[in-house]
């Protein structure tokens, strides 16, 4: 049961093969002995959980299942979730039980999905280990030494380790897609817009997007038809017609062409990773797709201008956090000013406090221009390389990560070398495309290796196709980690 | 642009964020190695390129005039770290 997709559960849940609160109390006593190890949950709610199931087993019962009825889905914990403690993977928020659902929350109980506990994740989002959450590291489940990637580095070690048959991540310059791909399973982050910010505590407002994880692209696809959709209360959120992800998964790929930038090929890869994708390529080619050679020029300015407009847009974000309405207060303070120091002060991590600094900085008076204004003028350029490159081709390809998983402290002493291993995907967020991560192999220490599929605006759908289409022909997204028996 | 230790401290006041001497070294070696990084971004001519806030070219929208919200007051401050009397009580500020 642990081992099977979406797909293969809401099946077994139609036929009463089991019901849901089996398969939740089943996952839950994997996590009791597992979480230990891997760390991936901050906050679990048996009774809560079970009663969810319980309601979506009278659901089916009564002939009203939907695909996701019943299924039990992780939220990673930046997933504000009406009587669940919400912390971000921060002391900020140690104590908030949040009053109200995130538009995804709310989607995800219409459909009759099960809360099977919120996830670990890099504190306020910022981080690509999750070495940074308040609540301690999550480990890979592929090699306990290593990093699962972040910041949803929780949702990906929980369905990695057959925990969870899904869960919903966020990602901001790859939080979904990196941890994905070091994680070994897939994961989608929408067009700018398709997936409401509503209830998602803020980062990066202009690059914050929520989106999927499982173990299959088809799986994906169920789980965008949930969590897509217009919502008059984020701004940013757009209106367009409702569509079925899903219909698109089987199409034959023929004469689908592939742009392979050679940025994304250039050195900085480990040679294990681009083997992997290489031969991913090759598979696409034997389905029947056509690979050219495309150029994304300003690529590599990717890192500096995200460094500049995430933390930016963090800095005024987390000015809410103040001791005031809610979250954590400082136990002693002199006057108002001083709460708010040492609220704040005490409350906040290394890092969170870092990119507030940088944020602050590049905002002030003096600097904005040369800063702020400057990375949104190479924002443009960016998004323009991508733009040209879609002219010839549909899809872009490559590694999503230079490197498989790294030691746990390799690079957290380095916040650059950090920020380095998002060189890949953080143009996407940029640009505001969609971008999908899925296994296409393990390089020489048995580590998974992550394939990035970029779509133009709105091609989620063809892009899972893709995906699927190579998922059909090959089994790396079937592989689990040593040591985790599936049945 | 190089960073100086009272760029960090001044910068740590406009965030409210307290932080000591040892901690504001620290920070500028951490945050001169961040600035190096986006030094290269800076060095980009960007003559007649418009900044770009957002990827698909739309508009605010906007909604009718009317009230829509209730008043929830009791549920938002029982979270809230110091309340009385419907009120969120902090350090008094007025001399």
């Amino acid at each position: 049961m642990h081992n099977a997709t979406i797909t293969s559960l809401a099946a077994g849940l139609a036929a009463r093969r089991f019901s849901s609160v089996e398969l939740t109390r089943h996952l839950l006593s994997r996590i009791k002995a597992l979480n230990p190890k891997y760390n991936c949950f901050i906050t679990l709610d048996e009774e809560a959980s079970r009663k969810q199931a319980e309601a979506a087993d009278r659901l089916r019962a009564a002939g009203r299942g939907q695909p996701l009825t019943g299924i039990p889905v992780a939220q990673k914990d930046i997933f504000c979730a009406r009587g669940w403690r919400t912390t971000c993977g921060s002391k900020m928020l140690s104590n908030f039980v949040s009053p109200y659902d995130a538009f995804v929350v709310e989607r995800l109980n219409a459909a009759g999905a099960v809360n099977l506990g919120k996830t670990n994740m890099d504190e306020f989002a910022m981080g690509s280990s999750n070495e940074t959450s308040f609540f301690g590291p999550v480990r890979n489940p592929w090699d306990v030494n290593t990093v699962p990637g972040g910041s949803s580095g929780g949702s990906a070690a929980a369905v990695a380790a057959r925990l969870a048959p899904a869960a919903i991540g966020t990602d901001t310059g790859g939080s979904i897609r990196q941890p994905a791909a070091l994680a070994g399973i897939c994961g989608l982050k929408p067009t700018y817009g398709v997936v409401s910010r509503y209830g998602m505590v803020a980062f990066a407002s202009s690059l914050d997007q929520g989106g999927p994880m499982a173990r299959s692209a088809e799986d994906l696809a169920l789980m965008m038809n949930i969590m897509a959709g217009f919502d008059a209360r984020d701004s940013t959120s757009l209106e367009r017609e409702a569509e079925d992800y899903a219909r698109h998964l089987r199409h034959p790929l023929r004469g689908l062409r592939i742009g392979l930038p050679k940025e994304f090929f250039a050195e900085g890869a480990a040679p294990g990773v681009v083997k992997a994708v290489e031969s991913a390529v090759a598979q696409f080619r034997n389905l029947g797709c056509e690979a050219v050679e495309v150029s994304l020029p300003n690529m590599k300015l990717s890192v500096p201008v995200y460094y500049v407009l995430a933390p930016a847009e963090a800095s005024s974000n987390l000015a809410r956090y103040d001791g005031v309405r809610y979250g954590y207060r400082a136990p002693e303070y002199a006057d108002l000013a001083d709460l708010y120091r040492k609220t704040r002060s005490q409350g906040f991590g290394a890092e969170v406090k870092r990119r507030i600094l940088i944020g602050t900085y590049v905002l002030s008076h003096g600097y904005y221009d040369a800063y702020y204004i400057q990375a949104q003028k190479v924002r443009r350029l960016i998004a323009g390389d991508f733009a040209e490159a879609f002219k010839r081709c549909d899809l872009i390809m490559g590694p999503t990560s230079p490197t498989t998983a790294f030691r746990l402290g390799e690079k957290a002493g380095d916040p650059v070398q950090m920020y380095l291993s998002d060189i890949y995907t953080i143009a996407v967020n940029l640009a505001g495309l969609p971008g999908l991560s899925i296994p296409c192999g393990f390089d020489e220490k048995g580590l998974p290796v992550g394939l990035q599929i970029i779509g133009n605006y709105f091609a989620e759908a063809r892009m899972l196709n893709a995906a699927h289409q190579y998922q059909q022909a090959t089994d790396w997204h079937l592989r689990a980690p040593p040591g985790i028996e599936i049945d | 642009m190089a960073l100086s230790l009272d760029d960090v401290t001044r910068v740590a006041e406009l965030a409210r964020l307290a932080i000591d001497e040892p901690e504001a070294r620290a920070a500028l070696a951490q945050l001169t190695g961040v600035f190096q990084l986006i030094a290269q971004m800076q060095a980009v001519d960007t003559r007649g390129v418009e900044p770009m806030s957002h990827a698909l070219d739309v508009v605010q929208r906007l909604r009718e005039d009317k009230v829509t919200e209730g008043d929830q007051h009791t549920l938002f401050q029982a979270i809230a770290p110091h309340v009385e009397a419907d009120l969120y009580l902090v350090p008094k500020v007025i001399e």
